[in-house]
């Protein structure tokens, strides 16, 4: 874990001196797009994995015979500010639509970036409970996690967009359960007197649960499928209401390759690449793949971030560092008793 | 022999000051490349929001406590290095015994590990799964155990060769006017190293101010409790705070100047004392 998370830096370094080089290199004159391309992918952490088999299936198909790639992974917020500040993108994907719209907002990413049939959208997945393996707290329901004894992992949601989505599973699980706004906040408010640990990322919580705290992680359900295949000891539950994780893909204006980043971008959502997503613990987005694969679903509520408006205003009301609510919930969890 | 000594000194007196300022300009010229100018764009960005923001944005009960923490903490590693650091320089200089090289290399090590793994060590050595049953981590003392690991070798490094510089017959005159060891130790020894573990424990108290990657993953990161001011930075920078995170940072460079330039002045009076 440690030798793949330095492999990914030094590949991040690479990629930041390779793109520059590149960019240095290229001359006023428009080259006509011959054999040779390379895109640059700058995306969030947990698919590395699946891009490594998509790349080469894309490359075996006509559109990509002779385009290369520079692969960038890291924490959706830093990919995303990374390339808002300059690093050369052709192709972006983000744990979650805010970082897409960053770039919205800068110029790089199209206004109508999520204009097709999917909304933009590449993959599903949807918040779970991570347990010790046979669920020895028996964590079933939401009301479990706030049992006394019972230790709850998330990433903090001021440092990890990602962990955004977790808050808003649970609020929107109490949301779906009939319960008002203020019960739905003082479940948050309890939850968070429950979590041990509030790492700076998803890949940090699953070392910190690794190491043996917690006896939950609120997580998203490709990574527990990833973590289990690759040996890590825990379950996963399917909590009976959840939030559907929605992770945004598109190509860049600012890409000196744009045919072959579209062409890429389009393949992704085929049923051929959809097949790979799926296999590698993501539900695909392409209704026709979809099927072939059987994720749990959630017992009785499946909600997406449109119940409660727009990212943007979700953003806004619950994780404005100055003002949101859950600044307020962070307070109260600090200051309880460990 | 009386005309000449006069006129050779000149040309090159002037030969050496025109090479000085060229390495003056150089060094300057670095510098600023190096260290001012990224300073002064932490400090420009920061006066991005106007004083209102800046206060708000250092003032956010939240940020408080995490600078607070942080400050605690690397004042009590700093106090722990100078007397930990002191002795193992002691004992790397005067000892003899078997594998002493080795451990004079040892000591460098925190330096070269890159600090996500020290967190990730610590975590497994004294997480829930410690094999010695300790098990300190998500506490306050977590982020002290990760500081001093990641601070070790600063003090040993600066008291290290002042000791070894340090004239034997000082002691033994002192033994021969009749000074137990302690009041050797204390009028002899500790006025010679006092400034070098001065200025080691500071720069281990602001190398642990801007501590992030062995902390990060051992503390736990809960606001209010174990949350440092680097990863409230982090957090503020992740939240599109860019203004706040510069701000939070210029209050953790100025207490690090802070110290910087009292322990300078300490030194500076002990210097003059000496003469």
């Amino acid at each position: 874990m440690i030798r793949s998370k330095i492999v990914r830096l030094i590949s991040l370094a690479s990629v930041v001196v390779m793109a520059n080089l590149g960019g240095l290199g290229r001359t006023t004159v428009a080259a006509p797009a011959r054999a040779g391309t390379t895109l640059s992918l700058v995306a969030y952490s947990t698919p590395q994995q699946a891009y490594g088999q998509l790349i080469p299936a894309f490359q075996a198909t006509a559109a990509g015979k002779d385009v290369s790639f520079h692969e960038s992974f890291g924490a959706s917020g830093s990919q995303s500010q990374l390339v808002a500040q300059g690093l050369p993108a052709d192709v972006v994907e983000f744990s979650l639509e805010p970082d897409m719209g960053r770039l919205v907002n800068a110029g790089i990413v199209s206004a109508n970036w999520y204009k097709n049939a999917y909304h933009g959208f590449v993959t599903d997945s949807a918040v779970v409970f991570g347990v010790r393996p046979g669920n020895p707290k028996h964590i079933h329901t939401w009301a479990d996690l706030i049992r006394a004894g019972v230790s709850v992992l998330t990433p903090n949601p001021f440092t990890s967009g990602g962990a955004r989505w977790n808050v808003m599973a649970a609020y929107g699980a109490m949301i779906k359960q009939h319960k008002t706004r203020a019960q739905a906040l003082a479940y948050l408010r309890q939850l968070f007197r429950h979590v041990a640990v509030q790492d700076d990322s998803a890949r940090h919580e699953l070392q910190t649960f690794d190491a043996g705290k917690g006896d939950v992680m609120l997580a998203y359900e490709n990574d527990m499928i990833t973590a289990k295949a690759s040996g890590e000891k825990l379950d996963w539950i399917m909590p009976p209401q959840t939030i559907l994780i929605e992770n945004p893909l598109a190509w860049t204006l600012s890409s000196k390759s744009p045919n072959q980043a579209r062409a890429f971008v389009k393949w992704l959502w085929s049923p051929a690449a959809q097949q790979i997503w799926g296999q590698n613990g993501y539900w695909p987005v392409v209704p026709s793949v979809r099927k072939h694969f059987s994720f749990t679903r959630p017992k009785t509520t499946l909600f997406t971030i449109r119940d409660f408006g727009t990212w943007t205003k979700v953003q806004k009301t619950f994780f404005d560092p100055a003002t949101g609510l859950m600044v307020d919930i962070e307070k109260t969890a600090g200051s309880a008793a460990p | 022999m009386s005309a000449l000594a006069p006129a050779l000194p000149l040309p090159a007196s002037a030969g050496r000051i025109g090479r000085r300022s060229m390495i003056r300009v150089t060094v300057m010229g670095y510098l600023s490349i190096a260290v001012l100018l990224p300073l002064a764009a932490i400090v420009w960005k920061s006066s991005g929001a106007g004083v209102a923001g800046l206060q708000q944005a250092v003032t956010s009960p939240e940020t408080v406590s995490a600078l607070e923490l942080t400050t605690l903490a690397s004042v009590a590693v700093a106090l722990v290095n100078a007397v930990t650091g002191t002795l193992i320089a002691w004992v790397l200089v005067r000892d003899t015994f078997p594998g002493k090289a080795l451990l004079n290399s040892v000591i460098d090590l925190p330096f070269a590990l890159p600090t996500i793994v020290a967190g990730l060590t610590l975590l497994t050595l004294y997480g829930p799964l410690s094999p010695f049953g300790v098990d300190a981590a998500y506490t306050r003392w977590a982020v002290v155990l990760a500081l001093l690991f990641v601070t070790l070798p600063f003090v040993v490094r600066a008291v290290q060769p002042v000791l070894h510089e340090l004239d034997p017959e000082m002691e033994e005159a002192a033994a021969a006017l009749g000074a137990g060891k302690s009041t050797t130790f204390r009028r002899v020894i500790l006025p010679n190293i006092l400034p070098a573990m001065l200025s080691g424990a500071v720069l281990g108290f602001a190398r642990s101010m801007g501590e992030f990657g062995s902390i990060v993953l051992i503390s736990g990161n809960i606001p209010y409790r174990t949350e440092v001011a680097s990863v409230r930075i982090f957090g503020l920078i992740q939240s599109d705070d860019v203004v706040g995170a510069a701000a939070v940072s210029v209050v953790l460079l100025v207490i690090s100047l802070l110290a910087l330039l009292l322990v300078t002045g300490i030194e500076r009076r002990t210097r003059r004392y000496e003469r």
